[in-house]
C-alpha cells in the first residue's frame, strides 16, 4: 500500500460523542485532546489568562472609600449585607441593581450567541478555561494525547503511579487556589488570607473553599466534556438562540467531499475527490469529542480548535485554508448551491442583533441613570399597633412610632427629624424620657441604619376629631457645603372615635 | 437454573411477563442505586441502636448515644444564658438608672423585660400594656404608685394589696356608702365634684356642695385639689385617665364600694434580674418618669 498524502500523517483518531457512536447505556470513553496550535488557540491561551486573571487577582484590587467602608475594590460583604464595586456601594434593598446586571448578562449572552455563536461555552465558559488549564498540566506531566493514550493502556508501574499522582496533586493545588480565590470577594482579602491560613477562619470558609475545591477538580479533571454534553442547559437553550446569520464552526463539505485518504490514486482512477484528506486531525483535537464533519452539533462549544488544526493541514497540501471555518448556515447554503458567499458585516447587522443591542442598552442606561440619582438617604416608619394611640393624663394623644433613618453615604451625617403637618404636635424620643420638642437633631454612623423610638403627641381637639389623621415626618440633612438630602415619609396619626373623646 | 428467556435485541433477560406482545425485560437495577440502598437499610440499623428508636410502653429505647432532643433543648437554652451571662451581671449589679443610661444594656433589659411581660403580665395588662377597665394603661404618664424606675420595680417587687407580702403597696379606700360614712346625697355631690375636677360636665351646684364633704372625707389622699398622692397610691383625680371608667355612675360605684384590683408580687416568682428587666422595659413604654432631684 503506497502513501500518498505525502507529508499528512493519518491519526487514529475515533470521535467518541459523535451521536452515532454514542450508546446511551455505554459508559464514557476518554477523549485525549491532542494539542492545538494556530491563530484561534493563541485567542484562547489570551482569554484564559484574562479570565484566570480576573478571576484571581480581582479581590486584592484596593479602592481608598475612607475610614467608615472596607476599602477592598470588588466585595459581597455578606455579614454587613453591603455590596461594593468600585465607586458603587449597594445596600440590600438595591439589589435590583444585581438583577438589572444578570439581566444585561442574559440578553448580552442572547447578542452574542446570535451573532457569533457559542463563543462563551468555546472561550470563556469558566468550565472551559478551567478544563483547558487542567489539560495543560496534564500534557506537561503526561504528554500529549499519544503518549496519554498510551500511558492510559499501560499496566500499573511506578512511571505511571508517579505521573499520575503529580497531575493530581498538581490539579489539586488549582483547584484550591481556585476554592481559595472565591472566598475573598466575601471578606477583606488580606486578613481573610491570614486568617485562612492560620486556622482562625470561619468554618463556612473552610467548607467553601473545600466545595469549590471539589468541583474544580472533579468538574475540570474528570468530568469535563460531560458537563457540556449532559449537565449545563445552554446547550439546549442556545438551539433557539442561532439562526442562519450567526457564526458557527463549520465543515464545509461543499469543498471537502468526497473525503478520501488516497487522493492522487484517486484522481488517477478518475474519481473526484474533495479537499479533505481524512487525516482525523479535526478529531484528535477536539476537547468535546466529535467529528465536525458530521455537521453542526450539540456538544460542539465552538473552540475552533479543529479549524486551527485542519488549516494547518491543509497549508501543508497545499489546499486553501479554511475548509473548516467559521461559517454561517447562510454562506454555507450559498456555497452548496454553487454560488459564492462571504461573511460581511451584514450578517451581524440584522434586526435580532439590533432588538438585543437596544434591550441591552436600554435596561444599561435605565440602571446608569437611576444609579446617578438614587438617594443616600432613606426613610422608613413604622406604627405602633399595640397600643394604636395612649391617652395621656393633660387628655392628649400619643402615638407611638419607629422611625429607620439610612444614611447610606460613607461619611457620619446629622439629620433634623420633625413631623410636619400635625399642628400643636410635640414629640419625644428615648422611651418618652426627656423633653417635648418639635424636631430632633440625630446623629448617625457613616454607612448605617438607626431605629428611633418617636413618640408624637397632639390634644385631640386639635386633630378636628378624625380618627386617622395625616401627616408626615421630615427629615432634612443638616449640610454646610451640599445641598442637603431631605425625604418626607408619610404617615397617620391614630385617635380614639369621637364619641369617647372627652 | 432454568433457562430464562431472553430478549434478543438487548440480550436481557426478561421477566415473563407479557402484555399485547410487549414483553417486560428484567433490567438490573443500576449499580449505584443498589448500593445506596443497601447502605440506607445499614445507616436504617446503625441509626435504630443509636438514636431513641422502639417505641416501648413508657417513652422509646433511648438509645446508645443516649441523645434526647429535650436534652438538646436545656443544652441549648444554657448555652444561650451563658452567652447572656455577662450582661445578665450587669443587669443584676447596677442600678437602674445606670443601665437605663448604657444604650446597649438598655437594649437588652428593654428585650428581656418584653419577653418576661409577655409571659407574666398581658394577662391583665394587655400584651400592648395598654391594660383595660380596673387594670392600669402602661404607656401613658399616669401612675398611681409612681413612674420612676425605682417606684415601679418597688410594685413590682412587693405587688399592690397582695397579702402574702408584707412590703406590698396598701391603699385601703375606705367603702364611704356601703359602711355608711357618707350618705347617699353626699356621695352623689361628691362625685360630681369629682366629675368638675377632671373637667367633664357636672351639675354645679351639687358640685359645689359636694367640696366640702371632699375636703373633709377625701383630699387626706386625694389631695386637696385632688392631684392625687402617690405614696399612698391615690389616683390623681384632674387627669383625663381613670382606672375604671369616669363616667358619673362609676364614680358614684367607686365611692360606695371602691374595688380594689391586687397585683401580684413577684420577687417571689421572679429572679431579681428579671424583675429589673420588666421595671426597664415598663419605664421605656413612653410614660417612665424621672426622679425628681
Amino acid at each position: 500500500m503506497v502513501e500518498i498524502v505525502n507529508t499528512v500523517e493519518t491519526i487514529d483518531a475515533v470521535p467518541h460523542n459523535s451521536a452515532a457512536l454514542r450508546s446511551l447505556y455505554a459508559a464514557r470513553v476518554k477523549i485525549h485532546p491532542k494539542r492545538g496550535s494556530g491563530y484561534f488557540r493563541n485567542l484562547k491561551w489570551l482569554v484564559m489568562l484574562v479570565t484566570l486573571g480576573v478571576y484571581y487577582l480581582t479581590p486584592w484590587l484596593r479602592w481608598d472609600r475612607g475610614a467608615y467602608v472596607p476599602d477592598q475594590a470588588v466585595l459581597v460583604d455578606l455579614a454587613h449585607r453591603r455590596f461594593y464595586f468600585f465607586f458603587i456601594e449597594i445596600w440590600p434593598q438595591e439589589f435590583y441593581y444585581v438583577a438589572g446586571l444578570l439581566i444585561m448578562a442574559g440578553i448580552g449572552l442572547f447578542l452574542v450567541t446570535s451573532t457569533i455563536g457559542r463563543a462563551w461555552c468555546g472561550y470563556t465558559c469558566p468550565q472551559t478555561v478551567w478544563t483547558d488549564l487542567f489539560l495543560v498540566v496534564e500534557r506537561w506531566i503526561e504528554g500529549d494525547r499519544n503518549a496519554r493514550i498510551k500511558l492510559d493502556a499501560a499496566p500499573w508501574s511506578f512511571n505511571k503511579a508517579w505521573k499520575r499522582v503529580s497531575k493530581n496533586i498538581l490539579w489539586l493545588l488549582i483547584a484550591v487556589a481556585t476554592g481559595g480565590a472565591w472566598i475573598f470577594y466575601f471578606a477583606d482579602a488580606p486578613t481573610l488570607a491570614r486568617q485562612f491560613f492560620t486556622f482562625q477562619a470561619l468554618a463556612v470558609a473552610y467548607a467553601t473553599v473545600a466545595l469549590l475545591t471539589a468541583t474544580t477538580f472533579v468538574l475540570a479533571g474528570y468530568l469535563r466534556e460531560q458537563v457540556c454534553t449532559f449537565m449545563c442547559p445552554w446547550p439546549r437553550i442556545q438551539a433557539a438562540m442561532l439562526d442562519e446569520d450567526s457564526l458557527v464552526v463549520t465543515y464545509n463539505d461543499w469543498r471537502g467531499e468526497p473525503r478520501s485518504r488516497h487522493h492522487k490514486k484517486a484522481q488517477a482512477a478518475g474519481e473526484t475527490v474533495g479537499d479533505c484528506v481524512d487525516c482525523n486531525a479535526c478529531v484528535a483535537v477536539c476537547p468535546a469529542g466529535i467529528d465536525i464533519r458530521d455537521g453542526q452539533q450539540l456538544e460542539c462549544i465552538t473552540c475552533a480548535l479543529c479549524i486551527d488544526a485542519c488549516d494547518s493541514v491543509m497549508e501543508k497540501v497545499g489546499s486553501p485554508k479554511g475548509l473548516i471555518s467559521y461559517s454561517t448556515l447562510r454562506t454555507y447554503d450559498a456555497h452548496k448551491a454553487g454560488g459564492l458567499a462571504v461573511i460581511g458585516w451584514r450578517s451581524f447587522l440584522r434586526p435580532r442583533t439590533f432588538v438585543y443591542t437596544a434591550i441591552w442598552m436600554a435596561v444599561g442606561l435605565v440602571m446608569l441613570f437611576s444609579l446617578l440619582h438614587r438617594e443616600r438617604l432613606d426613610v422608613s416608619v413604622l406604627n405602633d399597633r399595640n397600643p394604636l394611640y395612649v391617652r395621656l393624663s393633660d387628655g392628649s394623644i400619643r402615638n407611638g412610632f419607629t422611625v429607620k433613618i439610612l444614611n447610606m453615604e460613607q461619611r457620619p451625617r446629622s439629620f433634623v427629624l420633625s413631623a410636619e403637618g400635625l399642628a400643636g404636635s410635640t414629640m419625644t424620643m428615648t422611651g418618652g424620657v426627656g423633653e417635648a420638642l418639635h424636631e430632633f437633631t440625630v446623629e448617625i454612623e457613616a454607612d448605617k441604619l438607626r431605629a428611633i423610638k418617636v413618640y408624637v403627641a397632639v390634644s385631640p381637639l386639635l386633630l378636628g376629631g378624625g380618627e386617622q389623621t395625616p401627616f408626615e415626618f421630615k427629615v432634612v440633612e443638616k449640610a454646610t457645603e451640599s445641598t442637603p438630602e431631605t425625604r418626607s415619609i408619610p404617615a397617620f396619626f391614630h385617635a380614639p372615635p369621637k364619641e369617647t373623646t372627652p | 437454573m432454568a433457562s430464562r428467556e431472553k430478549d434478543e435485541i438487548s440480550g436481557t433477560e426478561t421477566t415473563g411477563h407479557e402484555w399485547d406482545g410487549i414483553k417486560e425485560l428484567n433490567t438490573p437495577l443500576p449499580r449505584w442505586w443498589l448500593w445506596t440502598f443497601y447502605g440506607c437499610i445499614a445507616f436504617a440499623l446503625g441509626y435504630m441502636i443509636a438514636y431513641p428508636a422502639w417505641p416501648l410502653v413508657k417513652g422509646a429505647t433511648p438509645g446508645l448515644l443516649g441523645y434526647s432532643s429535650r436534652a438538646e433543648l436545656v443544652k441549648d437554652i444554657d448555652v444561650a444564658r451563658t452567652a447572656q451571662s455577662a450582661q445578665l451581671e450587669k443587669v443584676k449589679s447596677l442600678p437602674l438608672e445606670e443601665i437605663r443610661k448604657d444604650a446597649d444594656l438598655l437594649q437588652f433589659a428593654v428585650a428581656g423585660g418584653r419577653a418576661a411581660f409577655r409571659v407574666n403580665c398581658i394577662q391583665c395588662h394587655g400584651s400592648g400594656a395598654a391594660g383595660g377597665k380596673g387594670y392600669p394603661n402602661l404607656n401613658d404618664d399616669d401612675w398611681i404608685w409612681g413612674g420612676t424606675l425605682d417606684q415601679i420595680h418597688t410594685t413590682l417587687q412587693h405587688g399592690i394589696r397582695y397579702t402574702a407580702d408584707p412590703d406590698t403597696r396598701q391603699s385601703p379606700m375606705p367603702a364611704f356608702g356601703a359602711d355608711g360614712i357618707l350618705t347617699p346625697e353626699q356621695i352623689n355631690d361628691v362625685a360630681e365634684y369629682v366629675l368638675s375636677l377632671s373637667g367633664q360636665t357636672s351639675d354645679t351646684e351639687a358640685a359645689a356642695r359636694g367640696a366640702p364633704v371632699f375636703a373633709d372625707n377625701c383630699a387626706a389622699c386625694h389631695g386637696d385639689a385632688g392631684e392625687g398622692k402617690q405614696e399612698f397610691g391615690a389616683p390623681r383625680l384632674t387627669d383625663a385617665i381613670a382606672l375604671y371608667v369616669s363616667d358619673k355612675a362609676s364614680v358614684v360605684a367607686q365611692i360606695n364600694k371602691p374595688r380594689q384590683g391586687v397585683m401580684p408580687a413577684w420577687n417571689a416568682r421572679l429572679d431579681e434580674m428579671t424583675i429589673k428587666q420588666l421595671a426597664i422595659y415598663v419605664h421605656s413604654l413612653g410614660g417612665g418618669e424621672m426622679p425628681v432631684p
